[in-house]
């Protein structure tokens, strides 16, 4: 559904990505690893246009998208859950709902979302008129996503939805991802530090160091792998 | 106390030009982040485009006068959505400096195009609208001031009404608040910057518009001085906010009226600024503006 190939980005002078290549089939969660500045949020940013790639193709629905402005991505079915969640903090829960659904016309359709919205995340009709910035970082990383959710992506990506947020909502979110992710059919590109977590819910997984794709594998058997286990899974 | 109620009300009128100008800088700050200097030239052209478009048509109706102030409107928005597509779109993700020295420079540029196409000396204003005087109580109020007061007030309703209740209002909050987060949900940040500074070129029209109603010598430079006390306005209700914009407006233009009916009205300018000085003083941020720290 997703291809990346040989993704070079740099910020001036400084490489961020020095030939990245990935796939992720429809249907799935494939996973992105790897400490700070290995690149893995470039990679994100670059795929959902914020960054251009000084080489390299992205490839969705097999149309190339890496010369696409990000509003014209988006409108292709493809939503970027940013780091840091990234909600609009002085309005509202529900504009914050409403921007999401920016691109959408029809408006049964856009009620239909919300209400799914809703199912999933129950928290964010409790506190509908309730202004974005005074959430608690769990519900705010509920709303980026059920943000992003309101634009009826086929294709999320999630930048590390575990940051920032108490240990017990971290459950949560993740059974949440993957209920999107079954409910819905939706496919989903997770980028995480917390590794033990994403590889828990996804089928398959990319080790990304210093811009480079260094291992890649089915998740449960990178679980395994010694090499990988000492470097993110704390032994 | 009449002397007292007839200089607010002087005061009132000169702050509502004040705000509407002062809305224009806001607006585009809160998409930008930088202060379009040209804007008080967009005011000027506001006031001769009015000119040209009031001497076509007979003076003293309603009709005329409205016809006028639209057409003025719509031209300086046209007007401000070339400027950003030509001088600032080209400088998208420049230090923010660049843009500002660019500002200075389109504002030149309209300052000396003005000398040239409308020449340097002053024109005297057409009187576009029926004018009539009023006293109540005392209080002399000409027809002129409430034309002031009211269509700045129903362009302040009708701005609150677009950024809050429609679709790209609520873009443009956010593409002030996360101009990165708003193209993630597809929202394209040209479109809404272009919009903001239509909207914002068209209020500074109005605002040249009436203003040249009031003091009916209009020159190519009559801009500088109002567009800097908007901007100081915009500055001290708190720059990025629109209520804030408009309260800065109204208080400036009351203390100024209220100097310049004193004994000090020399100093009618530096008494303003001052006052500017001690608030910002005590709230950096201007009256409605929060102080935020850049986060990374």
């Amino acid at each position: 559904m997703l291809a990346v190939s040989d993704l070079h980005v740099s910020y001036g002078a400084i490489n961020a990505l020095s030939g990245v290549t990935f796939r992720i089939p429809k249907g799935a969660i494939v996973t992105l690893i790897g400490g700070n500045g290995a690149g893995k949020t470039t990679t994100l940013r670059t795929i959902s246009g914020l960054l251009r790639p000084k080489r390299g193709t992205v490839t969705f629905k097999d149309e190339g998208i890496s010369n696409l402005p990000a509003h014209a991505i988006v409108s292709r079915g493809l939503c970027h859950v940013p780091e840091g969640r990234m909600v609009f903090s002085n309005l509202s829960v529900e504009e914050n709902l409403a921007m999401g659904a920016y691109l959408q016309r029809d408006r049964a359709r856009i009620a239909e979302t919300r209400a799914y919205v809703f199912s999933v995340f129950p928290r964010l009709q409790e506190r509908l008129r309730q202004v974005a910035g005074t959430l608690s970082g769990g519900e705010q990383q509920m709303l980026a996503i059920g943000r992003a959710l309101m634009g009826n992506p086929s294709f999320l990506m999630l930048d590390e939805p575990s940051l920032g947020i108490a240990p017990r909502l971290i459950a949560t979110i993740f059974e949440k991802i993957v209920e999107i992710n079954r409910s819905h059919g939706i496919t989903i590109l997770l980028v995480e530090q917390n590794a033990n977590l994403a590889l828990e819910v996804s089928s398959y997984a990319y080790v990304l160091e210093t811009g480079r794709v260094v291992m890649e594998g089915p998740s449960d058997q990178l679980k395994h792998d010694p090499q990988l286990r000492a470097t993110y899974l704390g032994g | 106390m009449s002397e007292f109620l007839q200089q607010l009300l002087n005061g009132i009128s000169l702050g509502a030009i004040y705000a509407l100008i002062a809305l224009g800088y806001t607006m585009v700050y809160g998409v930008l982040r930088f202060i379009n200097f040209a804007h008080s030239d967009v005011f000027m052209v506001g006031a001769f485009v009015g000119y040209y478009l009031g001497r076509l048509l007979p003076e003293h109706t309603v009709l005329g006068g409205i016809t006028v102030l639209v057409g003025a409107m719509i031209a300086c928005a046209l007007l401000g959505m070339t400027i950003e597509r030509l001088a600032y779109r080209p400088l998208r993700g420049a230090p923010t400096l660049n843009v500002l020295i660019t500002a200075i420079g389109v504002s030149l540029l309209l300052e000396y195009t003005g000398q040239l196409v409308f020449g340097a000396t002053p024109r005297t204003f057409p009187a576009i609208f029926p004018v009539a005087q009023f006293e109540v109580g005392g209080l002399v109020i000409s027809s002129n001031q409430l034309m002031v007061i009211g269509v700045s007030l129903v362009l302040m309703v009708v701005l609150q009404l677009i950024v809050f209740r429609t679709r790209i209002g609520t873009a443009m909050r956010a593409v002030s608040l996360n101009p990165n987060a708003a193209r993630l949900v597809g929202v394209n940040n040209d479109v809404v910057i272009s919009f903001t500074f239509g909207l914002g070129s068209a209020l500074a029209a109005a605002g040249g518009i009436l203003y040249a109603i009031n003091y009916p010598s209009i020159d190519p430079l009559m801009g500088v001085m109002p567009g800097l006390k908007a901007f100081v306005a915009a500055i001290l209700g708190g720059i990025g906010n629109i209520p804030g914009a408009a309260l800065g407006g109204l208080l400036l233009g009351t203390v100024e009226t209220f100097v310049s009916g004193s004994q000090f009205s020399t100093y009618k300018d530096a008494i303003a600024f001052g006052i500017l000085i001690i608030i910002l003083l005590f709230r950096p941020a201007g009256l409605l503006g929060k102080f935020t720290v850049e986060k990374v």
